[in-house]
C-alpha cells in the first residue's frame, strides 16, 4: 500500500484478427480516484476492459501486449478469477445474478460464510451449513453503504431493473478486498432517480478509497462524478483531462472529432423540393436493447439520409420496426399512402427492402447456396425466378444462376462458387449476399442497417460505392444505419441522429464534430444551458 | 487418391461408410454360409419398397422444420382407416388399393392441419410431444376399432363387432404392386417393379414440390425461421403444410405397406412405424434440421437390408436357440439407438 498508482495499464495494444482495436494505451490510475472512460462505439473501452478483467474473448483472439501493473507490482491477469484476486470487481451492463436466489445469496455467491455440522464434520467442508445470520449482515451492511432500503431476503427475481444494479454493485462491495471497482454504462438501464443514486455510490465508494473506472457516454454524468477524464477515439488514446479543465462542449468535440477532411463528404445536395416519400409519425419499437419510443422523420425521395447515434439509442430499432421485424406501433406512410406495421410481407411488396445487421439470423440462410440466399427474397415477394407450369411452379435455376453469377461479380464476392453454402464465407462477403439479396428484389426504397459491420478497409469502400451508385442511377432512396459517423458523413445528404429512441435532431454531413458529438450524448441541452450560463 | 478418399468420407460421414461397411461384410458372407442368396434379395427388395414411402414422410416434416415426425402414427391410422373403408366397401383388387388411398388421403390432410395447428403451439417440443401423441391417438383408435360397426364378414371380428387386430389382403390386393410388371430375374430372384415405381413416383412428386414455389418457402421457414418471417413467408402456415404432407404419405405409405406385407395390422402396430421410418432416414445421412431425397433412398436401402440379411447370417453363426434373434433385435435397435442420437444434431 501507500502506492502512487493503484492500477497502471502501459502501452496496450490489442489487435482483432487484423484489425487493430487498441493502439498502446496509457492510464494510471490513483487509489480513491474517479476516472472516466469516454467514447464512441468501437474506441476501445470494452476491449480494453476486458483485457483489464481477464475475459476469455482477449485470449482466444490473440491475447494483448503491454502491461499491467496492480499495486505497483507487476500483474497477470488471464481469467477473472485473477481479477477478483487482486481486488478488482466489474459492475456489468447485463446483470449476473440469479433471479430464484434472495439478494443475500447472490451478494454471498461462491463466497459464501460456512458452520460446521454434523455432515462437514463426516464428508468434509463442502458439506458444511450456511450461516445466514452472518451473511445476512454482511449484505445488510453492503447495502446500506448503497442507500438501498430492500430486506436482503428478497429473491431477486421480483425487483425492479434498477435494484437489480445495486444487488450488482453490493455484491462487488461486500467483497473484502475491493480496490478498484469498474462500472461498465451502468446507467443505461436506470432512471434519472436511480442513476443520481448510483452517481453519489460511486463518490462515496471513491471516497473510502476504492478507484472507480466508470464507462459513459452521458457527458452531463461524466462531468459531475469523474476526477480525471480519458477520451478514447478509434483505439487511441487522444486525451485524459482533469475535470475541472474541460467542459462537456470540448469533451463531445474530443469524442467524435477527426477534423473535417474535404474528400470525404457527401457533395452537397438539396432535396428540398422532392416530395415526401416515407413519413414516419411517432414510432415506437418494442426491441430489446435498442427500442424506440417516439420517433418521426419525413424522408424526401431520392436521397440517402443515415441514422447514427450511439449504441442502444434506438437508431437500429427504426429500420427494424418498420420492416416488421420487432413489434412497432405509430403511423408511417409510403407515397402517401399508409404502410401497414408488423407485417413484413405488406411493406416488401411495396418494393421496400432491408439489409439487417444481423447478418446470420435475419440476413442469411447459413447452410443454404449462395445463389438461394440471393434468390429467396425476390422470389417470395415478387414471384422471380419461377417457371410456370399451369398452376404449377418450378424453380427456375438457371435465372438463379445468372443472377448469383452477376451478383457476383458486381460486388466481387469472394467464393468457390455460386453453390457454395454461405456459411463457409467470410463475415465481409456474407454481408455482400445480403445486400445482393436485397437488390435483387429492385426496391425503391432500401433500409441498410450496419452496410460495412465486419467487412475490411478496401471491401468497406466496395460497399458503399455500390449503395451511391444504386442511389444516383436507379433513383433509389436509402436509409442507412450505422455506428460509423466517418461513413454516414461520407454519402448522406442528411444524417438524423437517434438519442434515447427519439429523433434528437438531423445534421448535414458537414456539420460540425460539436453538434454530432454533443447530439450523440443527448448533452446538447445541457451545452445550451451552459452557454446560457456563460453569456449571463 | 487421398482427396477423393477425403471427398467421399466427408459426403458420407464415417458413421454411414461403417454401416456400409457392415452391409458389404454381409453380403459377402452370405453365399460363404451356404444361405439361399436369391431368396433373400428378393426379401430387401421388398422390405425397401415397402417401407419407402413412410421413410419419405419424414422429409416434408423434417424440411418444414418440425423435425422428426414422431407422430407418423397418426397418418398410419389414416391409412389403415381407408384401408378398413375400402374392404367394407367390398372393393378389391386395383380398386380396392385406389378405394384405400383415395379414403384416406382426406382425412389424412385434415388430421395433419389440426395437428399442425397443436404443433405450432409447442414450438421446441415437437418431437417429445409428438411421441406422446402417436401413443394417444394409436390407444383411441383401437376404442375406435373395436367399436366400428363394420358388416363384412372378412375384416370383421368372428364375435361380432369391430376390425379384427390382423386383415389379410389375400384375394383383394396382396402384392398387387409388387406383381405389377415384376421381372424375374431368376426363379427365386423376382423384382417387384411395380412397387419401387410407386416408390419412385412418390418421391419424383415431393422432389418437384421440394422445387416449387411453396417448397421452397417450407424449405426456407425450416431454415431459418426468423428470416422467413421477415421475408414475408408465415413459418405457422408452412409448418402446418409440413405435417399435412407428412401425414399425407404417412397414410399412403401404410397401405402399400399393407399390400405388400399381406396384411392390414391394426390396433397397436401403428406405433412400429415411426422409429423404423425416423433410423432410416437418419442413416441414410439426414439430420433433424435437414434431409434430402437421396437419405430417404439410402437410408432405406441400408436400414431394410440390413435387417432383411442379419437374421439369417446369426442363425449360421449362433444356431443355438434364441441367440440370433437377440442378436437381430440388438442390432436393430442398435441402429435405432445410433440414429436416435445422431437426432440430436442440428443442420
Amino acid at each position: 500500500m501507500g502506492e502512487k498508482y493503484v492500477l497502471q495499464m502501459i502501452d496496450i495494444k490489442k489487435e482483432y484478427y487484423g484489425n487493430k482495436v487498441l493502439k498502446g494505451i496509457n492510464l494510471n490510475l490513483k487509489p480513491g480516484e474517479i476516472m472516466t472512460l469516454v467514447g464512441e462505439n468501437g474506441a476501445g473501452k470494452s476491449t480494453l476492459m476486458n483485457i483489464l478483467f481477464g475475459m476469455e474473448q482477449i485470449r482466444n483472439t490473440g491475447g494483448f501486449s503491454g502491461k499491467i501493473l496492480f499495486d505497483g507490482k507487476e500483474a497477470s491477469i488471464s481469467a477473472p478469477e485473477d481479477a477478483i484476486r487482486l481486488g478488482i470487481g466489474m459492475v456489468h451492463q447485463e446483470f449476473m445474478l440469479l433471479p430464484g436466489f434472495t439478494i443475500t445469496e447472490n451478494i454471498k455467491l461462491n463466497r459464501e460464510i460456512l458452520k460446521p455440522g454434523i455432515l462437514s464434520r463426516i464428508f468434509g467442508k463442502r458439506l458444511s451449513r450456511l450461516d445466514r445470520e452472518t451473511m445476512g449482515q454482511d449484505a445488510r451492511r453492503s447495502l446500506d453503504k448503497i442507500g438501498l432500503n430492500i430486506r436482503e431476503d428478497e429473491p431477486v427475481s421480483g425487483l425492479p431493473v434498477g435494484y437489480m444494479q445495486f444487488v450488482e454493485i453490493a455484491r462487488e462491495l461486500d467483497k473484502s478486498n475491493m480496490k478498484l471497482i469498474v462500472f461498465d454504462e451502468p446507467t443505461a438501464v436506470l432512471t434519472e432517480v436511480e442513476s443520481q443514486r448510483l452517481l453519489d455510490t460511486m463518490k462515496k465508494i471513491a471516497s473510502e478509497g476504492v478507484a472507480v473506472i466508470f464507462i459513459s457516454h452521458k457527458l452531463d454524468e461524466v462531468m459531475e462524478v469523474s476526477d480525471t477524464i480519458m477520451i478514447l477515439r478509434d483505439g487511441e488514446h487522444i486525451k485524459t483531462v482533469n475535470k475541472e479543465d474541460t467542459d462537456v462542449i470540448a469533451l463531445a468535440e474530443l469524442m467524435v472529432g477527426r477534423g473535417i477532411d474535404a474528400g470525404s463528404i457527401a457533395p452537397k445536395r438539396n432535396f428540398d423540393d422532392s416530395d415526401i416519400i416515407l413519413s414516419i409519425g411517432h414510432l415506437s419499437v418494442d426491441m430489446p436493447g435498442e427500442a424506440v419510443k417516439d420517433f418521426s422523420l419525413n424522408v424526401r425521395r431520392g436521397e440517402i439520409i443515415g441514422l447514427g447515434g450511439l449504441a442502444g439509442q434506438g437508431k437500429i430499432g427504426v429500420s427494424n420496426g418498420i420492416l416488421g421485424i420487432y413489434p412497432a406501433e405509430g403511423t408511417v406512410s409510403f407515397h402517401g399512402s399508409p404502410l401497414p406495421l408488423n407485417s413484413p410481407l405488406q411493406v416488401l411488396k411495396k418494393s421496400v427492402a432491408f439489409v439487417s445487421e444481423d447478418r446470420k439470423n435475419v440476413g442469411l440462410i447459413l447452410n443454404e447456396s449462395i445463389e438461394q440466399n440471393i434468390a429467396v427474397g425476390a422470389l417470395r415477394v415478387k414471384g422471380r425466378f419461377l417457371k410456370k407450369y399451369g398452376p404449377f411452379t418450378q424453380v427456375d435455376t438457371k435465372a438463379r444462376r445468372e443472377n448469383a453469377h452477376r451478383m457476383i461479380k458486381d460486388f466481387q464476392i469472394k467464393c468457390v462458387s455460386e453453390r457454395q453454402h454461405v456459411a463457409d464465407l467470410s463475415g465481409g462477403n456474407q454481408q455482400k449476399v445480403c445486400l445482393a439479396k436485397a437488390l435483387t428484389m429492385e426496391p425503391e426504397l432500401l433500409f441498410v442497417s450496419e452496410p460495412t459491420r465486419g467487412i475490411d478497409i478496401g471491401a468497406k469502400q466496395v460497399v458503399l460505392d455500390h449503395l451511391v451508385q444504386l442511389n444516383r442511377e436507379k433513383g433509389v432512396t436509402i436509409i442507412m444505419t450505422s455506428s460509423e459517423l466517418k461513413e454516414l458523413r461520407s454519402v448522406c445528404d442528411r444524417i438524423a441522429i437517434v438519442t434515447d429512441g427519439k429523433l434528437e435532431t438531423i445534421l448535414t454531413p458537414y456539420a460540425g464534430d460539436v453538434e454530432f458529438g454533443l447530439a450523440m450524448s443527448g448533452a446538447r441541452k445541457l451545452a445550451e444551458t451552459q452557454d446560457e450560463e456563460m453569456k449571463k | 487418391m487421398n482427396k477423393r478418399m477425403k471427398k467421399i468420407v466427408n459426403t458420407f460421414g464415417v458413421p454411414r461408410l461403417i454401416i456400409m461397411g457392415y452391409l458389404l461384410v454381409l453380403l459377402i458372407a452370405m453365399p460363404f454360409m451356404g444361405l439361399q442368396m436369391e431368396m433373400l434379395y428378393t426379401q430387401a427388395f421388398g422390405r425397401i419398397g415397402m417401407y419407402g414411402v413412410l421413410v419419405l414422410a419424414m422429409l416434408p416434416a423434417i424440411e418444414s422444420g418440425i423435425k422428426m415426425n414422431m407422430a407418423l402414427p397418426l397418418g398410419v391410422l389414416c391409412g389403415l382407416f381407408g384401408g378398413a373403408m375400402s374392404l367394407e366397401a367390398g372393393l378389391d383388387g386395383w380398386g380396392g388399393f385406389a378405394g384405400a388411398i383415395a379414403i384416406s388421403i382426406p382425412i389424412a390432410v385434415v388430421v395433419g392441419i389440426l395437428y399442425g395447428i397443436i404443433l405450432n403451439k409447442i414450438k421446441g417440443s415437437e418431437m417429445m410431444i409428438a411421441t406422446y401423441s402417436g401413443y394417444t391417438a394409436v390407444a383411441v383408435m383401437c376404442i375406435v376399432w373395436m367399436a366400428l360397426p363394420v358388416r363384412n364378414a372378412e375384416i370383421r371380428w368372428p364375435q361380432g363387432n369391430g376390425v379384427r387386430s390382423i386383415v389379410t389382403l389375400t384375394g383383394k390386393y396382396e402384392k398387387i404392386l409388387d406383381h405389377f410388371l415384376e421381372i424375374s430375374i431368376t426363379d427365386e430372384l423376382i423384382f417387384p417393379t411395380g412397387l419401387f415405381l410407386f416408390f419412385g413416383g412418390a418421391c419424383l412428386l415431393v422432389w418437384l414440390f421440394m422445387r416449387s414455389r411453396t417448397g421452397i418457402l417450407m424449405k426456407t421457414a425450416g431454415s431459418n425461421p426468423v428470416l422467413a418471417e421477415a421475408t414475408g413467408i408465415s413459418v405457422n402456415k408452412m409448418r402446418i403444410l409440413g405435417m399435412t404432407i407428412s401425414t399425407v404419405l404417412g397414410a399412403v405409405g401404410i397401405i402399400v405397406y399393407a399390400q405388400s406385407y399381406g396384411f392390414f395390422q391394426y390396433y397397436m402396430a401403428p406405433l412400429n412405424m415411426a422409429f423404423i421410418a425416423v433410423a432410416a432416414i437418419l442413416i441414410g445421412g439426414a439430420t433433424v434440421g435437414k434431409a434430402t431425397i437421396f437419405n430417404v433412398v439410402l437410408g432405406t436401402i441400408l436400414y431394410q437390408s440390413i435387417m432383411t440379411f442379419t437374421l439369417p447370417i446369426a442363425n449360421v453363426i449362433m444356431p443355438e436357440g434364441n441367440l440370433s434373434e437377440i442378436v437381430r433385435i440388438i442390432i436393430q435397435n442398435g441402429i435405432i439407438l445410433y440414429a436416435l442420437t445422431k437426432a440430436g444434431e442440428h443442420r
